[in-house]
């Protein structure tokens, strides 16, 4: 008995300490990005660039790549159930609202976490076991403020744009698959979208990818920051953050999607 | 800082940390002399490294003091202690160059985001640093294309970048063959003949030791053992320095019954 409550409590702990971390992070990071700057102490924007390249423009092709195959994917599917009704015309509005709203910011998120969360944890974890950010802190230089700060805000500004990107692709995708067996036409397929589509689909989803965007920055650098002992904790490191970070964001998407739906009827 | 501080330019005093339960310094009181070269030696895990960490402000002890100038740094914040930090150059034990910049970037670095200086002043000042360590010409070089004792002695131009007073290192020759070891060791006697720093060195080479220390101290198991001139260590009598002096191995002293028993026990 006492076991399970060591267990529990033990696990309990672990968890609001890595709560405490993440918030200490965000709390560094934020006042860095917010706060410093009115001090003089301005953003490190070389690197944010750097850092918008890598993880946001790089993306593009897998991101387009992928998004397409999930548009294709949801016209075959949403043709084969509307086709039962004869309503094969509202396959592009299945498509259309279905990737704004939904998949093209989900997809953006999981492909970004796979590719850049990994990628801060990789980074960060290798430079804390080779010294390289004790060696920063050494000279006064803020770890926070050199590392992180430029990878939150490249991902602030790139992740509704990919997301943007996503959407555009997914569509396209839907359209493609309607043009070659259902005998629309593009134009068709186009204002039958801009029909379906209202504004507030495209600016939630795009709100949706912010959070996602943070999400994935706080847990890639949190995990990169906590790394222990040689080139196998960087190893765990990058793993768990590809894995804590893919499961807040579909709980993060539960969340935002029930308060939009809510707040919206 | 005033510069005609007087005493001990490091005190370290009564200084306890813990690593999670472990306790890893048992009150160490020490003073590094102005302009002295203090050695301190021990085997691994005896805590020394983490000493050196300590007067970095690298880690944050259970309880103590650490002097720097008559100054406690544990209590202050930030900012002051950036005043302080400037002040100190540290060597680490991996040498710590930020891998995705040259030589000539790594050096520049604190010069480039502390000072206020031209970028010609900067890369005048860089260009003598690296000539001082014996890498001119190796600027635009990148850390993974040189040498372990290479890029020692990168990271040692990029200590004095700021012209330190304090110069810290952790395990110089570590990983080093003998000849790069010595070469090493013949560039911290010039630095410390030439710029008069106070210069703490931590290593378990007992050559190396010898060769560069004004002051020894020994630490074992978390505690300062023996300090002294390198003179007055070579005549010590404390069995664990005579032990880790003459390289005597530590003893099988385990009790037949007692390992049994550790055996069986869980």
């Amino acid at each position: 008995m006492t076991a399970v409550f060591a267990f529990l409590g033990r696990n309990t702990l672990g968890f609001f300490r890595y709560l405490s971390g993440i918030y200490d992070l965000s709390a560094k990071a934020a006042y860095w990005t917010f706060v410093a700057p009115f001090k003089g102490r301005y953003v490190k924007w070389g690197s944010a660039i750097h850092q918008m390249v890598v993880a946001g423009v790089d993306s593009i092709p897998i991101v387009s790549l992928i998004s397409l195959f999930i548009g294709i994917v949801l016209g075959l599917q949403g043709a084969y159930q509307l086709a039962k009704f004869g309503a094969t015309y509202f396959v592009t509005a299945l498509v259309g609202v279905s990737m704004t709203r939904e998949l093209g910011p989900l997809i953006t998120a999981i492909v970004v976490a796979g590719r850049s969360g990994s990628a801060f944890a990789a980074e960060l974890g290798t430079m804390k076991v080779s010294e390289e950010i004790d060696a920063l802190e050494a000279m006064g230089l803020d770890s926070v403020r050199y590392l992180v700060v430029p990878k939150y805000l490249a991902m602030l500004v790139m992740m509704p744009c990919l997301t943007l990107i996503s959407d555009l692709s997914g569509i396209l995708g839907g359209a493609a698959f309607e043009i070659a067996q259902l005998g629309k036409t593009f134009s068709m397929c186009l204002s039958a979208t801009q029909d379906a589509l209202a504004m507030h689909d495209i600016t939630t989803g795009l709100i949706k990818s912010l959070v996602f965007g943070l999400i994935i920055t706080k847990i890639g650098c949190y995990e990169g920051f906590s790394v222990r002992g040689g080139a196998e904790g960087v190893g765990k490191a990058t793993t768990s953050s590809v894995v804590v970070s893919i499961f807040l964001i579909i709980l993060a998407d539960v969340v935002f999607t029930a308060i939009f739906y809510f707040t919206s009827s | 800082m005033p510069s005609d501080f007087e005493g001990p330019m490091i005190r370290v005093s009564d200084l306890v940390t813990h690593y999670g339960d472990r306790r890893i310094l048992n009150h160490v009181n020490l003073d590094f002399p102005t302009g002295e070269t203090m050695v301190i030696l021990g085997g691994s895990g005896t805590g020394k490294s983490t000493l050196l960490r300590h007067i970095m402000r690298l880690e944050s002890p259970t309880s103590g003091q650490i002097l720097i100038r008559g100054h406690d740094i544990c209590p202050m914040s930030e900012d002051q202690f950036n005043q302080i930090r400037r002040k100190i150059g540290m060597l680490f034990q991996s040498a710590a160059l930020f891998n995705s910049m040259t030589i000539e970037e790594n050096v520049a670095l604190p010069l480039r985001e502390l000072t206020q200086l031209e970028d010609s002043t900067i890369r005048i000042m860089t260009r003598i640093k690296l000539d001082l360590v014996g890498l001119n010409g190796f600027e635009n070089y990148m850390p993974s294309q040189l040498s372990g004792g290479m890029k020692k002695r990168a990271g040692l131009a990029r200590a004095l970048a700021m012209d330190p007073e304090i110069l810290l290192f952790d395990e110089p020759s570590a990983g080093l063959d003998p000849i790069t070891a010595a070469g090493i060791d013949s560039l911290i006697l010039k630095l410390k003949l030439a710029f008069r720093m106070t210069i703490v060195v931590v290593t378990h080479e007992l050559a190396s030791a010898f060769m560069i220390a004004d002051r020894i101290t020994v630490m074992d198991r978390g505690e300062v053992i023996a300090t002294g001139t390198p003179e007055e260590i070579r005549n010590s009598q404390h069995p664990r320095v005579l032990q880790f002096l003459n390289r005597i191995p530590e003893g099988d002293q385990v009790d037949a019954q007692e390992y049994l028993r550790s055996l069986t026990e869980n």
